[in-house]
């Protein structure tokens, strides 16, 4: 009987060969049940914990917007007295703040402003020279200046009786305050968000794994070494988990984007100064592209410890 | 090659399944390995492969102690052993060709390269119309045949076989028998465990019997 196995080359017919013009094909089953439920799983994760990036970065922007649209300008208020000239006071109040480095401009607001900021509390057509309303100067600041505001507080008290300068500073530390509190509040939920997922598909990626232990077994009982047989799940792993954070990730960022374009059309600025807008910065489009990353590669490295685990029991 | 002295194994805190088995099997050397159903001809095969360590004992392979055989040196033991498994062991998601070529590939050669002599073996095993096909369609003779052919293509210097005929016909059988005589004449060393007393008697082989985890030879 000849048993005469050939070298490549020799003996078979290359037509009949299997394999023909494809890549080998990948050791670790692809169409699987498990495969499919991880991209799942996978993607629902990225796309909540993609959400949450989200909506931090919004809620950091709109503290930051908040915080620097209160920096960029003080208010003058000079309260009425009898007899008083109140035009020259915030005339001259103006004029003080003018002086002072880093003061972009100094305006007084006339009666009629101070009417019609005081139309919606008190009705159309009201005088207010029966009222004892005060005069206010709004005074706007060179971008990034920081004014001495002691300085223009002395020379307004010296200078303009009844004059006193509110810099923001309370409303701006309650507003820092504010900001800070709902930006921890959201990173906390990241956490959480982002622990789940990474437990999520921790234990997600243990089973898929443990659905192929047969593979593992075989390769290792073929003279496989541990990295080729890791290395061959991480691979097909990471694919799975780029398919379902890709899908995840980019459900998020559809979201947004279209958040963003609804918010444009129906802008309500009231509601931009509170809440800003669902928009997105650049660093928050990336972190989401992190993020989703992070999870990909998490698969692969979780499958590859589950395998280098199930290995070692082999042995 | 394999050496055993006093080798005992038990599962836990039972009883030993295999005593004070003491043996040689030599390079270029064929056995049989037969005895009752649970006798241990199972565990005995898994402790030739390494995939179990004895209770108590001395085995050495390839002149190896295997208890100071570092994890990381098992992979290059195993690839000198070739084992068909009484299962098959084939991977579900690859076809017959894929599955016997799998020691090819852990070895890292290229599909070009082994191409020609797996589909010479298919062929020879009578799988030639299979290569493609997926282990769930296949026959159980069939299975076993690929099974076969995948723990001999890499050509192992050691050969072990948990019955290997045991779901082919009598003809079929006795064409195995030949593979694995042709491999024992090429070089490799054939252990074959079997209830096929038909099968042994058509090969004058040195025969273990093993009974009640005890073993004994005739040669």
């Amino acid at each position: 009987m000849p048993l005469s196995i050939p070298r490549s080359g020799r003996g078979a017919d290359p037509l009949a060969s299997p394999g023909d013009g494809r890549r080998a094909p990948s050791l670790v089953p692809s169409g699987s049940l498990a495969g499919t439920a991880l991209v799942v799983i996978i993607a629902i994760m990225t796309f909540l914990a993609s959400l949450t990036v989200g909506s931090v970065d919004i809620v950091r922007t709109a503290a930051a917007s908040w915080q620097s649209g209160v920096q960029r300008e003080v208010t003058i208020q000079i309260r009425p007295r009898d007899g008083r000239d109140m035009d020259a006071a915030a005339a001259q109040a103006a004029a003080l703040a003018r002086e002072v480095t880093g003061v972009a401009s100094a305006e007084p607001y006339s009666q009629a402003d101070m009417a019609a900021l005081l139309e919606p509390w008190l009705g159309a057509g009201v005088s207010l020279d029966q009222l004892p309303a005060p005069r206010l100067v709004v005074v706007r600041l060179q971008e990034g200046a920081r004014p001495d505001f002691d300085a223009l507080a002395a020379a307004l008290t010296d200078q303009v009786p009844g004059a006193s300068l509110d810099d923001h500073r309370g409303w701006l530390e309650r507003l820092r305050l504010t900001g800070s509190a709902l930006t921890g509040f959201g990173l906390a939920i990241l956490g959480l968000v982002l622990c789940a997922t990474i437990l999520s598909v921790l234990f997600a990626t243990r089973g898929a794994v443990a659905g192929n232990r047969d593979v593992v077994e075989v390769l290792h009982l073929v003279g496989a070494r541990d990295r080729f047989v890791a290395g061959a799940f991480s691979r097909r792993f990471l694919r799975l988990g780029l398919r379902g954070s890709v899908i995840g990730g980019a459900l998020a960022v559809a979201l947004f984007v279209v958040g963003g374009a609804i918010g444009r059309e129906a802008s309500d600025p009231a509601a931009d100064i509170l809440f800003g807008r669902m928009e997105l910065s650049l660093w928050g489009y990336s972190q989401i592209g992190g993020t989703a990353l992070l999870i990909a590669l998490l698969t692969a490295v979780t499958s590859r410890m589950a395998v280098m685990a199930h290995l070692r029991r082999l042995d | 090659m394999v050496r055993f002295e006093n080798v005992g194994l038990r599962y836990g805190p039972g009883q030993e399944v295999l005593r004070d088995l003491s043996f040689r099997i030599a390079p270029h050397s064929f056995q049989f390995l037969t005895g009752p159903s649970g006798a241990g001809k199972t565990s005995l095969l898994r402790l030739l492969f390494l995939s179990l360590k004895p209770t108590r004992g001395l085995i050495s392979v390839f002149g190896r102690d295997t208890t100071a055989i570092a994890r990381r040196d098992l992979p290059d033991i195993r690839r000198r052993i070739g084992i068909v498994f009484q299962d098959f062991r084939l991977l579900d998601h690859l076809t017959t060709f894929e599955n016997v070529a799998l020691p090819l590939r852990v070895l890292g050669r290229e599909e070009t390269v082994y191409r020609a002599e797996v589909v010479e073996l298919l062929r020879w095993v009578g799988l030639g119309d299979r290569i493609n096909a997926y282990p769930p369609v296949l026959s159980g003779g069939e299975k076993q045949r690929a099974a076969i052919a995948r723990a001999v293509i890499a050509r192992p210097e050691f050969l072990l076989a948990d019955e290997p005929t045991g779901n082919v016909d009598p003809h079929l059988a006795r064409r195995l028998l030949r593979l694995f005589v042709e491999l024992h004449k090429s070089g490799t060393s054939v252990l074959i465990a079997t209830h096929d007393i038909a099968l042994m008697d058509l090969y004058d082989a040195r025969r273990f019997l093993l009974e009640d985890g005890r073993l004994t030879i005739h040669d």
